[in-house]
């Protein structure tokens, strides 16, 4: 059965083979087949037999620009003493458009320059949540997942299940309105054309609606799994500070400790970390190994940075983040006025 | 006096701004305005200096309440901190509501450093909504 995904990995082999022998790039960055059935593994390619590897199908749950700095890195060659830094070469990457968005993103922070990259932009048709696909199977020994245009086909021990594949993606993607790379050189696969989402955070509505008790209660139920392994850290394009705060020992801003209040400094200020520059990609809440839904708090920022400021990240590498600027027209119904009568309900 | 049952007052951490509320604080104090003995105050140069990570560990050492006070909009002495400061406390208190912070325990204000009773007043107000509050319970460390 040859599906789409079958047809743009096809055409994303062709393109990358291609740059790489025209000596454009010198390593084309996308993913590769994972261990297990319905995982990938970022993976860079450098020769044609490695091209081989890479794949584009609805098990990309992983973020390429995550791995961009790191590999530009890796990939400048060392300077001599007393000489000056060594240009880093140029290297493709595959974006759909999350991906694209946080490039931007790590553009505007100046951690990727935009003329050592080749963005082969396309367009993503969500996401599957592997969780999703194992609630639906019999039992979870899943030999092999294969991805046909409107189904996966899963065969496991004694068992062969087809499964409508937009029951299983993932929430982001449903609610994602830039499925398709907002920033690239060339293009691979059809086009899709924005999506008009009618409520983009509805599925916030339900915890906003609780007291703030009840809201404390779901937090604390949730994020207490937390075993503090920083997956969604690694997993997360944003978080490339050569010092995280976890890791600050002088002061100490997150204790070692496995009381609540550690794990809660910890998830309260990566989300905030990532306010006005996350653009719900999802990477971090798919790599959780407890299933915390982290995305709710980055969410419920980008919502706020939307309402508040009317920005959203990653559309555009000429705009400033919302944090780094400010206008003298912000509102600030929360600061209290001396004998006014308080902070209204936030 | 039976010391077993004295009462509850809370403990307020204050950020207070050195060149503005900080001295409104000081101009409370040479004044001889009476205020409630709930805060603890920490100078720091601006309010753009004050990050998530300080508020956040204010509460997590078991502060009852934050207040935050800097310059008002427009006196900064660093041109613009104090903007650039009110759009993360916006942020913050929207993502410390989330999850269920009670609002009334992260307090942000602009005082300057004529306005002693108005820093008086501020702490009076901010005593009075953390005390109606209780002792915090989320977010502080027991070990």
């Amino acid at each position: 059965m040859r599906g789409i995904v079958h047809h743009i990995t096809e055409e994303l082999r062709n393109t990358a083979r291609e740059l790489l022998a025209s000596g454009r790039i010198s390593a084309f960055l996308g993913f590769r087949e994972g261990d297990h059935p319905m995982t990938v593994a970022p993976f860079a390619a450098r020769t044609a037999e490695e091209v081989e590897l890479l794949i584009f199908n609805s098990f990309c749950v992983l973020n390429s620009a995550n791995t961009i700095p790191e590999l530009l890195r890796d990939l400048t060659p060392p300077a001599k003493r007393g000489e000056p830094p060594n240009e880093p070469p140029m290297i493709g990457v595959i974006a759909t458009g999350c991906w694209s968005r946080n490039i931007v993103v790590q553009i505007q922070e100046h951690q990727v320059p935009r003329d050592k990259l080749v963005i082969v932009g396309v367009a993503s048709r969500g996401m599957v949540d592997r969780r999703k696909v194992l609630a639906k199977l019999p039992n979870s020994d899943v030999y092999s997942v294969e991805e046909q245009d409107h189904l996966l086909l899963v065969r496991g021990r004694g068992y062969e299940v087809e499964i409508p594949r937009w029951e299983v993606v993932r929430d982001n993607c449903r609610s994602c309105s830039h499925p398709e790379a907002v920033d690239f050189d060339l293009w691979i696969g059809p086009k899709t054309g924005p999506r008009s989402i009618d409520a983009p955070f509805q599925e916030l509505e339900e915890i906003e609606g609780l007291g703030a008790a009840g809201r404390w209660e779901w937090f604390s139920n949730e994020f207490s799994r937390c075993i503090r392994c920083y997956a969604c850290r690694n997993a997360c394009p944003l978080c490339y500070c050569p010092t995280c705060f976890v890791d600050d020992s002088r002061p100490q801003w997150v204790g070692k400790s496995a009381d609540f209040s550690d794990t809660a400094t910890f998830h309260l200020l990566r989300a905030y970390h990532c306010a006005g520059r996350c653009t719900d990609c999802g990477a971090c809440e798919s790599v959780c190994p407890m299933d915390i839904p982290l995305r709710k708090l980055t969410k419920k920022l980008y919502k706020a940075v939307k309402e508040r400021f009317g920005f959203e990240p990653g559309l555009s590498s000429g705009a400033t983040l919302p944090l780094s600027t400010f206008s003298s027209e912000d509102r600030e119904e929360f600061i209290l006025r001396p004998g006014g009568p308080g902070q209204e309900e936030r | 006096m039976d010391g077993m049952r004295q009462k509850w007052e809370p403990k307020i951490i204050a950020f207070l701004c050195t060149w503005c509320s900080y001295a409104g604080a000081d101009l409370a104090g040479v004044s001889r305005l009476q205020y409630p003995p709930s805060l603890r105050i920490v100078k720091v140069p601006c309010t753009g200096r004050i990050s998530a990570n300080m508020i956040l560990d204010a509460l997590r050492s078991g502060a009852d309440g934050v207040l935050v006070s800097g310059c008002h909009p427009g006196d900064c002495h660093y041109i613009s901190g104090n903007l650039l400061a009110r759009r993360r406390f916006a942020l913050l208190g929207k993502l410390l509501d989330f999850i269920g912070i009670e609002p009334g325990r992260l307090n942000f204000t602009w005082i300057s450093a004529s306005e002693g009773e108005q820093f008086a007043e501020v702490v009076q107000q901010v005593t009075k909504r953390v005390r109606a509050l209780g002792p915090a319970t989320r977010l502080v460390k027991r070990l």
